[in-house]
């Protein structure tokens, strides 16, 4: 069990942030780059000490400035898997998994043994005697998991263990890593950029913004009611804020109204909506029965056979200076012709009211 | 690093503009006309005899013995500080950092003045040093090693403190993960990453104290057989016996090359 609670200035960094992750759970932090994963698991590993919070596993305090506890990186019960892997270029990959029991005290032969072991049970028997750079990208960092897990940790921290890939070997090494971080009762915390990473390996998602925690919950919640922009933009689905304006309807900033089929479950709300849902025109449409939103297209984008219109809404009446949501619809490209479509129309977005998901902000 | 195959082609990177090729093929005639001189006038004939005179051997094993020694001392006590040059701060470290460069340019004879003064036998510390056991630094071969290694050590302290600064310490983050302490991250981590600095670095260090004269006459004296490095065997038959010179010379050359051509390529380009 790992409860974290940091909170630390570092550079343009202000980090506060909270996680936890029971033995036998795989947590995701997703986010986007600079928003401080990163260091809430340097955090963790005693890299980086905390300026306020407390760390702890299984109950043992790790790190309390308050208390003046700060346990070293080499006394945590813990095991890294780095970006880019980290493997010592100069020890073979036997010696490498060694590493962390010669470390320990444990006499070389014994180490080497145990380390043997195991190699082989991962399937890298055969590599055990190779370099770091002879390694392909997967035994690379199956060596480097391997590396992480000799040692026994409590917890195993990952750090993008598939950034370092290229894009052809990431599907297989991702579905291998799945399979081998399953292998591990402890506590396991992945960082990651990206949200396939997240939705595969990950039983739960923490997504931290700009050193904040915006939205947790299992992958699928996060999923289907994104609480933000970035969340929304990442599963491909449009994020509208607004307020309540009557028992099914929801006033945006720009001032236009949307019926949903759901009654509203608060004040402050946050509508989903699928890029395929949104249909463009280039006139009022008629008949109220529908959602229709005056907007303006900002960019087109080819994706195989449809094309992603990013629009940016158009105020209504005086709601200057308000910031208004930028939605995608996804069209065919014959629409896009028949509509003459380019950067600077004004159209209107219509939505029907039971392709919207309305959610609590 | 591209892959092999790609090694051997001409690229045009590689065709330097054509501005350049004067000044550096000035520059190199500049370098290597002094050393064909010394070929041409070589005393060929009586070479062999001149090359074993006790004069000229004795030089030559002090040389070695000397620069080795300057050159293992220094690494002793300068990777140590080079890492705490790198690693560590504390009040007054760039203070400290250019106390550390002051001998590379220092005239060396200021240097061996400065040594005469702290370990002669009224210096600040070889006084009492001299008075409690009669030790004596200066005027012995351990002055030649003393004033070699106070020349020489800043080239090793600023090649292997700069390997350090560009090591990518997130190798010793993952040591720290695996449980290893300070001492072993240090010595199975972070010293095979710097190696390369080091070599280079002991290599410009025993280049230096090689052909180090001003500190070590200065300091050590000029005693055949006891402190009469070869430069100083140079210096002085040059007003004697310019044959002989030249073919301390011609040694010091070769001894010189033998050392840096095959360390250059492997230790030296990175």
């Amino acid at each position: 069990m790992l409860r974290a609670d940091i909170t630390l200035r570092l550079g343009d960094l202000d980090l506060d942030a909270a996680v936890e992750v029971a033995d036998g759970e795989v947590v995701a932090l997703l986010g986007p780059n600079g928003a401080g994963k990163t260091t809430v698991l340097r955090c963790i590993a005693g890299l980086q000490a905390v300026d306020a919070g407390r760390i702890e596993i299984d109950g043992r305090v790790l790190d309390d400035p308050a208390a003046g506890t700060f346990v070293p990186t080499a006394e945590r019960p813990i095991g890294v898997v780095f970006q880019d892997h980290l493997l010592f270029p100069r020890l073979t990959a036997l010696d490498n998994v060694a590493f962390g029991l010669r470390a320990r005290g444990v006499p070389k032969a014994q180490a080497r043994a145990d380390a043997a072991g195991w190699l082989a049970r991962v399937g890298l028997a055969e590599v055990a005697g190779a370099k770091p750079r002879a390694l392909s990208g997967g035994q690379s960092q199956r060596v480097a998991l391997t590396r992480a897990l000799a040692t026994e940790p409590r917890v195993l921290l990952l750090d993008e263990p598939l950034a370092a890939l290229d894009a052809r070997s990431r599907v297989h090494v991702r579905a291998e890593l799945r399979r081998h971080l399953a292998t591990f009762a402890g506590a396991r915390l992945l960082v990651t950029h990206d949200p396939v990473d997240a939705l595969v390996l990950a039983d739960r998602l923490v997504v931290i913004e700009t050193g904040r925690v915006t939205q947790r919950g299992t992958t699928a919640e996060v999923a289907r009611r994104p609480r933000s922009r970035y969340v929304a933009e990442l599963v491909g689905l449009n994020l509208l804020h607004g307020t309540a304006a009557g028992e099914h309807t929801v006033r945006l900033a720009s001032g236009a109204e949307l019926t949903v089929a759901d009654p509203l479950p608060g004040h402050e709300v946050a509508v989903a909506v699928r890029p395929q849902a949104v249909t463009l025109h280039r006139r009022p449409p008629e008949g109220s029965a529908r959602n229709a939103w005056p907007a303006v297209v900002v960019d087109l984008e080819a994706d195989h056979d449809r094309v992603r219109v990013q629009l940016t809404e158009r105020a209504q009446g005086g709601t200057d200076g308000a910031s208004l949501s930028a939605i995608v619809a996804e069209v065919t490209p014959a629409s896009v012709a028949e509509l003459g479509l380019a950067p600077g129309t004004e159209v209107w977005a219509t939505v029907k009211a039971v392709d919207l998901a309305v959610y609590e902000r | 690093m591209t892959a092999g195959h790609g090694a051997r082609r001409p690229r045009a990177s590689g065709r330097p503009p054509w501005a350049l090729v004067p000044p550096a093929a000035l520059t190199l005639g500049f370098l290597v006309l002094p050393f064909v001189a010394l070929l041409q006038r070589a005393p060929w004939s009586s070479l062999r005899e001149l090359l074993s005179a006790p004069l000229v051997t004795e030089a030559l094993r002090l040389s070695l013995v000397s620069a080795l020694a300057a050159t293992g001392l220094s690494l002793v006590g300068g990777v140590p500080l080079a890492w705490m040059l790198a690693r560590t701060d504390f009040p007054g470290r760039s203070l400290v950092r250019g106390l550390v460069l002051l001998p590379m340019v220092l005239p060396p004879v200021v240097g061996g003045a400065a040594l005469l003064f702290a370990f002669g036998r009224r210096g600040l510390v070889g006084g009492p040093v001299y008075d409690g056991t009669g030790f004596l630094l200066p005027f012995s071969l351990w002055g030649v090693i003393a004033a070699n290694t106070f020349v020489a050590l800043p080239f090793l302290v600023v090649t292997v403190e700069a390997g350090l600064r560009s090591a990518d310490r997130r190798y010793e983050d993952a040591a720290a993960t695996l449980g290893a302490g300070r001492w072993m991250i240090f010595r199975q981590v972070t010293l095979p990453m710097v190696l390369p600095s080091i070599v280079a670095g002991a290599v410009l260090c025993w280049a230096r104290a090689l052909g180090e004269f001003g500190a070590t006459v200065t300091f050590a004296g000029n005693l055949q057989g006891r402190t009469q490095t070869m430069p100083l065997a140079v210096f002085l038959a040059l007003e004697s016996d310019r044959g002989a010179a030249i073919a301390l010379s011609l040694v010091l050359v070769a001894v010189s090359l033998a050392v840096l051509v095959p360390l250059r390529d492997r230790w030296l380009a990175a």
